[in-house]
């Protein structure tokens, strides 16, 4: 769309009060577009800010799941620092067993909203624990899928030319407009088995959860769970052999806040 | 919940308001109590001054620290007179830059009062002086156009008399001035919903609604397949009002419904109440059960007078409406609001002390396929449809004729994008509604169709050019503009000086904005061809189509903008240039 051209037109376009012109001539234009050299506020002084930045951090885990064979504790969570359309995220999740963290994840990403519900986000992952470290480029996606949906899928490749992805899901059912119970999901899928870390080729681990919380506030709401961890396929199997627990269901108790 | 300390008699003395004349309240010499002012001063000045200032104030246990005129909130009711020159000297001894906006009234552009557009603000410990001829009458207000003031408490009324007496003398005359009340700061707000747009909705569908739903749609299977259809566009019917009573306490003159503001009257006085919308972000459904309201001015502009049970009022918008109670009782001013989250409250009775009934308020309105924009559909509706409709006959919806104007310019439908999640397909008339919730709800509610002028319209010209606007916004988000765009996106809107335009507004979300053109007015194209309502604000509903038109007989850089505040802030705004 030529919009010099449609300025200029209307530019032209002298008022003649009495004439009502037969056809309209629809313009396809917006009357709002933006121009290039005119302002639409005194310098320096726009009269509204709508390019703000917020700033908020949310743990969806912070846990403890108690079974007879042990207890750990789990955390899972986000925060973010930007615009509607920029931000910087963080995702940071682990689990502390009798002393030893294992699954520590930590995400820093680039985020770019790209359309009503979905967010493109790129940069790095660093597995962070009590095992061996290593190092990931990231990219994926973030978002609403259809149902109002939470939906997370991120595709990695390491310095060593592996590739993984992790799934993430998760769905509100209000009970109340307070008791919400919430199923989640995630998976993680790696290209190559890495044992050192407990990791098989294929679908090698599953971390789920039903959650019932009670939203004290919106952004404080205790809430029990039953959840299961466990290993899949290839990683199962290693698990397996090396006499470790293979999956574990277990009660567990936390809180769900934010800020 | 913590009850003000205040003497009887003190209310007492601020609340015996004999109609015109009877009290003697200096306009600058303002009682600072936290129950607000809603005296009309005996007689009209075009000298005020008025001082902006912090001032403690709680309110049913909220307690804040407001940005407010004269220590009171609402502010003085500043009194004009019709054909006279005021001079207003603001002095700002706030640690922000402030602003006055004087909301609806015609006036050269540099003293509209938004900073950035008319003016450079009110900088910390400066002064301002206003000066403009007042060329208008009616009920209007005054807000603070600056860092959101608006919202915690820099507003207060104007009324302005006119050269001639209104056509219906009354006995007494009261300011009935509504708002919220809350401790919750408008960042923190904002920051809340960016992050949940959902935050203060509490009143959602859930599986303990699920019976009750069922039994208005006539299954349990159309209930979840209603559920479903908004589920799958990651929307809520429920999503009433964005900011809600969790946190909103609404008042009446600065009241809370429990401290009960008073007007009195003698059994069969008439009473003109002057109702303003001065909350940031609520509608309100207004009645006096036990009393025929005759409305007779709308933001303003004297109408027809129209006999109603209520009327929706919103944000932004005034309206002046005329009662004679018969009988020696209490009658309850009752405004819920619009998600029935609350209600502001107050009384008129012959002495004080007295309280009416305080009816229940109604099932909260749910959206449906109309408001999504897609016309009318046989959905089986799930509000309230208890009675036949008793509104006033003679509403066909169909567009009010309008002649085409020379040239269109058609942005076509909304970007399904980042700031918008939704397109209206096939947007309907629906100034013949009363609004979502107040539809056949078996009482006579008033329509933007009733509203008839007085006089013909000054500008008896077709409009020369017609702009159509898009109002969009992604509620998942918090973001909202026009045609996809918040503001700092977008151009100015211009218009050549002397430019006869036809506004057209397409809202494409499923909530209703308040669109509020400074400046100049916007005359609404309801069918009453030259008798069209002037209004400075008008309630764009969801999935309507809208028109009206405008003649940009002042120039300058006008505010253009939905008058939910937080609206507004995020990107609902455009400047409209007239040169």
């Amino acid at each position: 769309m030529n919009r010099r051209y449609i300025f200029s037109l209307i530019g032209l376009f002298t008022l003649t009060p009495y004439t009502v012109a037969a056809q309209p001539s629809v313009q396809y234009q917006a009357a709002d577009a933006p121009v290039a050299n005119i302002s639409t506020h005194l310098p320096g002084m726009p009269p509204i800010m709508d390019q703000g930045t917020w700033f908020h951090g949310i743990f969806n885990e912070l846990e403890g799941r108690y079974s007879p064979k042990g207890t750990n504790f789990r955390w899972d969570g986000e925060g973010w620092y930007g615009s509607d359309y920029n931000k910087f995220w963080i995702k940071s999740e682990g689990t502390l067993e009798k002393g030893r963290l294992s699954d520590g994840q930590q995400d820093f990403l680039y985020s770019r909203a790209v359309s009503s519900y979905w967010n493109l986000q790129g940069g790095v992952r660093v597995d962070l624990d009590d095992g061996p470290t290593r190092t990931w480029a990231a990219f994926g996606v973030q978002g609403l899928a259809l149902y109002q949906f939470e939906f997370q899928a991120t595709g990695y490749v390491s310095n060593k030319g592996r590739f993984a992805s992790r799934l993430e899901g998760s769905y509100d059912f209000l009970l109340t407009n307070r008791l919400i119970l919430q199923p989640q999901v995630e998976l993680n899928l790696y290209t190559k088995a890495d044992p050192a870390r407990q990791v098989g080729a294929g679908l090698s681990d599953i971390d789920t959860g039903l959650r019932l919380r009670y939203e004290i506030s919106r952004k404080f709401a205790p809430y029990i769970a039953v959840t299961y961890s466990g290993y899949l396929t290839q990683a199962h199997r290693f698990a397996r052999q090396q006499g470790e627990q293979t999956g574990t269901t277990r009660f567990t108790f936390g809180v769900r806040s934010w800020f | 919940m913590l009850k003000h300390p205040i003497s009887s008699s003190r209310i007492t003395r601020r609340q015996f308001v004999t109609g015109l004349g009877a009290t003697t309240l200096l306009p600058n010499a303002a009682r600072a109590t936290p129950l607000g002012n809603s005296n009309i001063p005996a007689v009209s000045s075009n000298q005020w001054d008025l001082r902006i200032q912090r001032s403690k104030i709680t309110l049913d246990g909220k307690t804040l620290n407001a940005p407010c005129v004269n220590g009171t909130v609402p502010g003085p009711v500043l009194r004009w007179k019709e054909g006279e020159t005021v001079s207003l000297t603001i002095t700002n001894t706030l640690k922000e830059d402030t602003s006055i906006h004087w909301h609806g009234i015609r006036l050269p552009s540099q003293m509209d009062g938004v900073p950035g557009l008319s003016f450079y603000g009110i900088p910390p410990g400066q002064k301002f002086t206003y000066t403009f001829p007042v060329q208008q009458s009616g009920t209007y207000w005054y807000h603070s156009h600056s860092n959101m003031q608006e919202a915690i408490g820099l507003y207060g009324a104007i009324i302005i008399d006119p050269l001639t007496p209104d056509p219906i003398p009354c006995e007494r005359d009261y300011v009935i001035f509504l708002g919220e009340w809350t401790d919750a700061m408008p960042d923190d707000i904002i920051s809340n919903l960016k992050m949940q747009s959902d935050y203060y909705n509490f009143r959602q569908r859930t599986l303990a609604s699920l019976p009750k739903e069922a039994q208005h749609a006539g299954s349990t299977s159309a209930a979840l397949k209603d559920r479903l259809m908004w589920s799958r566009m990651n929307m809520a019917a429920t999503d009433i009002s964005d900011v809600t009573g969790i946190v909103y306490t609404y008042t009446l003159n600065g009241h809370a419904p429990d401290t009960n503001w008073t007007g009195l009257f003698r059994p069969g006085e008439r009473i003109r109440l002057r109702f303003i919308n001065g909350a940031a972000m609520t509608f309100f459904d207004v009645r006096i059960p036990g009393l025929e309201m005759l409305v007779v001015q709308a933001d303003g502009n004297n109408v027809e007078p129209v006999p109603v049970d209520e009327f929706r009022i919103g944000v932004a918008e005034t309206y002046d409406v005329i009662v004679q109670p018969k009988d020696n009782r209490a009658y309850t001013l009752f405004a819920q609001s619009e998600d029935r989250t609350g209600y502001a409250r107050g009384t008129l009775a012959p002495a004080l002390r007295m309280s009416g009934i305080i009816p229940p308020m109604d099932p909260r309105p749910v959206r449906t396929m109309v408001d999504m924009g897609m016309g009318h559909m046989d959905m089986p509706s799930m509000s309230t449809m208890k009675m036949p409709s008793m509104n006033m006959g003679g509403m066909a919806m169909n567009m009010p004729p309008s002649s085409p104007s020379p040239i269109v310019e058609d942005p076509g439908p909304p970007p399904l994008n980042v700031e918008n999640q939704n397109i209206a397909q096939a947007p309907i008339d629906r100034t013949g509604s009363p609004g979502d919730g107040l539809e056949h709800n078996g009482r006579r509610v008033l329509t933007y169709k009733h509203l008839r002028a007085l006089r013909p319209g000054t500008d008896p010209r077709p409009p020369s050019r017609e702009i159509i606007l898009h109002l969009t916004g992604n509620m998942e988000r918090y973001i909202w503009g026009f045609n996809g765009r918040k503001y700092s996106e977008s151009g100015p809107i211009r218009l050549h000086k002397g430019e006869r335009v036809r506004f057209t507004l397409i809202n494409d979300t499923m909530m209703e904005h308040p669109i509020h053109l400074h400046g100049l007015w916007s005359e609404l194209e309801n069918g009453h061809g030259e008798y069209r309502p002037y209004k400075h604000t008008l309630i764009s509903q969801p999935g309507s189509r809208m028109s009206y038109l405008v003649t940009a007989d002042v120039p300058g850089m006008w505010a253009y903008h939905c008058h939910l505040l937080y609206h507004m802030d995020l990107g609902m705004f455009r400047t409209v240039i007239v040169s």
